[in-house]
């Protein structure tokens, strides 16, 4: 006989209310169960009415990101027996518009990825005939931790500044712009520079480090920005004090 | 987002509202790490009574023994006192954040290995220590 | 969105050096001339050595340059967390106003107290 936890999960249904309302299920507390699977039981056998985006369950698809008790984090990985005796208070990530229920509307995210160019830029393309772009370990090591971004918006949920300021770049994109800043094969770096040094670009940043502690793949968002601080810092500086320096 | 009907179809044209609750005034006393981070920053300010303080001191030095003498009278009084004690606990907090901070912030890469980050917190501290120790003697040489 | 950030670069680099310098040595001096002189833990310097400190050329560069620092590293941080906790991004160009007015405030009188040390 297993033990019941209570999950209370945020509902907003547009076409009925104007706020989000609270509603409480009971679901059992399997010791192997995620929050994701509780989620999963309430929609197949109490309340077929629930809305959440899920999809990987291991970790790897950045889907399934909440607010669990308070804080972001992906619900495929967050135990129940971790909040037993519970209740789990259970809503959609902040700092996002509510589409309904635990779905947040994630278009301006998706629209920042693509400003910051994620991908290689080259001055001239190297022709097929010269083959691949040789990197070795060490030259991988030096962006590799930034790569692994899987896109779940917790950190955008846990940043204070994107909360206040929704212009704001935000984490995961300004990581990944240093991803491809970082890589050998990329000469990018300034056409980057161009976007990311405007105001609502790195310089919004004041170094809160909420969304390094919540990114469930150790990518580190703040420690990238803040070492990219630095290289547009001096960057600029280089350019100030030495103008006809080739760029 | 303001796209207009005429424009070619995109995800989100026609939506059902959209709950934007506003982010309260004390939004950073929702959470422990959010209050600390305030705080933090918040130390600047005992950064700027700071820098007051020790221009209020070089103009008493500055101006003669007697008015070294009455300066070291102003900063016995309770409030100064107090206010000092409060700006050190908040000076100590933002070295103690920036020390902590400072591997995060810089790659330090040393014969292809990245320098483990309590290396570098460690000799931020260091030099933490030798420059005190350091003020302290130049300072102290001249005790009564 | 706003334009490049021209001058952010250089306030940032300000700010972090500013708040390098605060870190090492304003706990020690808060702690002697704030503490224990006042409150008699230890004897306070005599007003010759302390002439002789401060008006060597090496400590009045040192003095005016970290005052200097330790105002942009306010300033900035100030600035900041006004936008942030207060939320009053608004009011932008006041705050930039008061906060750089106050740091040239208070460079031109470091700079001026260094110059006149006997």
């Amino acid at each position: 006989m297993d033990d019941y936890i209570t999950m209370q999960v945020a509902r907003y249904r547009p076409e009925d209310e104007d706020e989000p309302t609270f509603e409480e299920y009971e679901v059992p507390c399997h010791k192997e169960w995620v929050v994701l699977d509780g989620l999963n039981y309430i929609k197949d056998q109490l309340d077929g009415t629930l809305s959440f985006r899920w999809s990987c369950r291991m970790g790897i698809c950045g889907s399934c990101g909440m607010t669990v008790n308070g804080e972001p984090k992906l619900t495929c990985a967050a135990f129940l027996t971790d909040y037993a005796p519970g209740p789990v208070r259970l809503e959609p990530m902040e700092n996002f518009p509510v589409v309904r229920d635990l779905v947040v509307e994630m278009t301006d995210f998706m629209e920042k990825l693509t400003t910051i160019k994620p991908w290689i830029v080259r001055d001239e393309e190297r022709p097929l005939a010269e083959g691949e772009y040789r990197q070795t370990p060490e030259e991988l090591s030096k962006y590799k931790q930034y790569s692994m971004c899987i896109n779940c918006m917790l950190c955008y949920a846990a940043c204070p500044v994107y909360g206040l300021d929704p212009e704001f770049l935000g984490p995961a994109a300004i990581a990944l712009a240093q991803r491809y800043n970082l890589d050998s094969r990329d000469q990018g770096s300034a056409e980057r520079l161009d976007l990311l040094s405007l105001h609502e670009g790195i310089w919004a940043c004041t170094f809160v480090g909420e969304c390094t502690k919540v990114c469930p793949k150790d990518v580190d968002p703040a420690g990238a920005i803040q070492r990219y601080k630095l290289d547009a810092a001096l960057t600029s500086l280089k350019d100030f004090l030495l103008p006809w320096g080739a760029r | 987002m303001g796209r207009q009907v005429s424009e070619p179809p995109t995800y989100t044209p026609f939506h059902p509202r959209w709950y934007r609750p506003r982010i309260s005034a004390w939004w950073w006393l929702k959470r422990r790490s959010s209050l600390a981070f305030i705080l933090r920053e918040v130390s600047s300010i005992f950064v700027g009574w700071f820098v007051v303080f020790f221009l209020l001191l070089v103009a008493a030095v500055g101006g003669g023994e007697v008015a070294y003498q009455e300066f070291m009278r102003w900063a016995a009084i309770p409030g100064i006192v107090l206010l000092n004690l409060i700006s050190l606990f908040f000076v100590v907090f933002h070295a103690v954040t920036w020390f902590n901070l400072a591997p995060q912030a810089m790659a330090v890469h040393m014969r292809g290995k990245r320098v483990p980050g309590k290396l570098i917190a460690a000799s931020n501290y260091g030099a933490w220590v030798v420059t005190s120790l350091l003020v302290a003697w130049i300072i102290l040489a001249g005790s009564r | 969105m706003a334009g490049r950030a021209k001058v952010e670069p250089f306030l940032w680099l300000l700010f972090s050096a500013g708040g390098v310098v605060a870190a090492l040595v304003i706990p020690v001096l808060l702690l002697l001339f704030g503490l224990s002189f006042p409150l008699g833990w230890l004897s306070p310097p005599s007003h010759a050595h302390m002439l002789t400190v401060l008006g060597h050329p090496l400590s009045r560069v040192t003095i005016f340059v970290s005052c200097t620092l330790l105002l942009f590293h306010w300033a900035h941080r100030f600035r900041f967390t006004l936008y942030d906790a207060l939320q009053i991004k608004h009011l932008n160009e006041l705050i930039v106003l008061l906060s750089y007015g106050a740091v040239l405030v208070g460079t031109i009188a470091a700079g001026v107290l260094v110059w006149q040390l006997p």
